[in-house]
């Protein structure tokens, strides 16, 4: 009663205190969350309804026969010594598609950063859109499909897979090199600046030196992607692991497809033991 | 020099007319660059090094401008003006382009369903016996178990996955869902326990102390508090699936890459440069629909 009391009785005031009370709209931002998982399940339905997914035939008895087999013959690897060499030089191959590529990468991406960002506020930049256009195209195709594009200039082999890892790297390092050397403390690129020292070497001198560290590890970064990816790039006939693995698969040799998926998990457990040992030996 | 000239000043980007000789006279005797020693010798070692790996990738880039290459070469890239855009045509690349979505969407669906439970069981706040000290043995050594799997799962990639599962299942969608569901599984599974131990664990803890089960713990006190984070780097893999489905038909598991392969093996140009338009647009538009999606989720 007494709340009532001190509340005004207006036609208007009591509109507006009952307005608030209303159901949030449908499209309202308290809903977004309802509205986001009803196009999910939409979506999803409509994925697995559109698809002539064989989960049948995939769980029949066959099937799973044929799976157990597959497996069994997957896990009696070969240990031919001469084989092994191969899969050594192989797996070395590989390291150095991954490497080559991305200095490659780390290079041109360096190249191409300096035209993608604009360093101080008179910059003009007049070709940031069109490098960074180029940029984005270059990191929107994935490795794989630019080594299938490539094997027609390149011929089959590891070449083809050094140059497709270089350019969509290339696509990736340029954008977050880009990114670094506009953001970078711009006091000792404004102090040479304003002495008269050209841009080529305020980059040299003052910007550089700065950014450089970061530079850095985002290259290593790429290196250790890098080596996953070229480690299945030979697939399409690449060079490297994936090389080996799709001719010895595609000719039924078990005992060869066995071992060298066994060096392939082996090479990418390396190289996560690896970067996470130097990611805590840097930290501390 | 400690005036400057003030037409230096307003002009900041004119560089200083003959610098070089001016340094030299200011400064003789001392090098210009005091680190060249180190300089030249990371060079050469860079040269020592990189060798054995020029030899060993057939790195010959002089090939590629050789006369029957070039040609080849040049043809096929002639081929890509102008695209193809029969209607016919494009019907199927926009056929093909739902499929590659669809495969990468029912990839991550199937995932969750192998990725959910394998959280609950590896997460370790939701541990009873952990609330006392240190866990017991036996839950102890299941949820190292799960983790093992999780990495196993995510360390073999999804083309090796796709690879098997074609033989197993034959050319088809089937392959490429299964294997984005086994690699994609590990990586939320692995991901999503990360999460969820990052977080304060004080509501969880004090929810399993005062008696309540573990699924309401984790439903009332652990999901909550992480729903955004683990939602948004959802959103993020399936935009990678999207790129890796792609990818994957290259290999057989169906949609816009199996399209490109056959197309690209006929030399067909200009098949080849409609679909990879439209594959650059699929990548962009998911890359937008995530980041605008994890943005109005965080």
């Amino acid at each position: 009663m007494s709340a009532n009391l001190n509340r005004p009785t207006s036609g208007a005031q009591a509109a507006l205190q009952v307005s608030p009370r209303l159901p949030p709209r449908l499209f309202d931002a308290r809903c977004k969350a309802c509205w986001f998982v009803f196009g999910l399940i939409l979506l999803t339905i409509a994925s697995l309804a559109t698809l002539d997914l064989q989960f049948a035939k995939f769980f029949s008895a066959d099937s799973m026969q044929r799976m157990g087999k597959f497996i069994a013959e997957l896990l009696r690897p070969t240990a031919d010594t001469a084989f092994l060499k191969k899969l050594l030089i192989a797996a070395f191959e590989t390291l150095s598609m991954s490497a080559l590529g991305t200095l490659i990468a780390a290079g041109f991406g360096l190249l191409l950063a300096l035209p993608a960002s604009k360093t101080h506020d008179t910059d003009r930049a007049r070709w940031r859109g069109v490098t960074r256009i180029v940029l984005n195209a270059l990191r929107s195709i994935p490795e794989l499909v630019w080594a299938s594009l490539l094997l027609i200039a390149a011929g089959l082999g590891p070449f083809a897979g050094t140059l497709a890892l270089a350019l969509h790297t290339t696509g990736v390092l340029g954008r977050l090199f880009a990114e670094a050397i506009e953001n970078a403390p711009q006091t000792a690129a404004f102090a040479l600046r304003t002495r008269g020292v050209g841009e080529g070497r305020v980059f040299l001198y003052a910007t550089l030196p700065q950014v450089l560290p970061q530079l850095m590890s985002y290259t290593l970064y790429r290196w250790e992607n890098n080596i996953r990816a070229a480690a299945v790039l030979g697939v399409v006939g690449a060079g490297g692991l994936g090389q080996m693995l799709a001719f010895h698969m595609g000719l039924f040799q078990m005992p060869e497809t066995s071992s060298i998926l066994i060096a392939m998990m082996l090479l990418v457990a390396m190289v996560d033991v690896a970067s996470y040992l130097s990611r805590r030996l840097m930290q501390r | 020099m400690l005036v400057l000239p003030t037409k230096t000043i307003r002009t900041p980007t004119l560089p200083l007319k003959g610098r070089g000789s001016s340094d030299d006279q200011t400064t003789p005797g001392i090098r210009r660059d005091p680190a060249w020693r180190t300089r030249v010798f990371w060079f050469l070692a860079a040269i020592v090094i990189a060798w054995p790996m020029l030899i060993a990738t057939e790195f010959k880039p002089w090939e590629l401008v050789e006369g029957n290459s070039l040609k080849s070469t040049l043809k096929f890239l002639g081929d890509f003006f102008p695209p193809k855009i029969e209607s016919s045509f494009l019907l199927m690349v926009a056929r093909e382009t739902w499929r590659t979505v669809a495969i990468a969407t029912a990839g991550i669906a199937i995932a969750l369903v192998v990725a959910i439970p394998l959280t609950l069981i590896s997460v370790r706040v939701l541990s009873i016996s952990g609330l006392t000290g240190r866990m017991n043995a036996w839950p102890a050594s299941v949820r190292y178990v799960t983790r093992a799997l999780m990495i196993v799962l995510r360390s073999v990639p999804e083309l090796i996955w796709a690879l098997v599962f074609v033989r197993v299942v034959g050319l088809g969608p089937t392959a490429g869902v299964l294997a984005i569901a086994l690699t994609y599984g590990g990586m939320l599974g692995k991901v999503y326990a990360e999460i969820l131990e990052s977080g304060e664990a004080h509501a969880t803890t004090s929810l399993l102390r005062n008696g309540s089960g573990r699924l309401q713990a984790f439903f009332y006190g652990l999901l909550p508090q992480n729903a955004a984070e683990i939602t948004s780097y959802t959103v993020y893999r399936w935009e990678c699936a999207i790129r890796s489905s792609a990818v994957l038909g290259f290999v057989g598991a169906g949609g816009l890459g199996q399209q490109m392969d056959t197309s690209m093996k006929m030399f067909n140009g200009s098949e080849v440069a409609t679909m990879l338009l439209v594959f650059m647009a699929l990548v962009w538009l998911a890359d937008y629909a995530s980041a605008w999606l994890r943005r109005s989720l965080a």
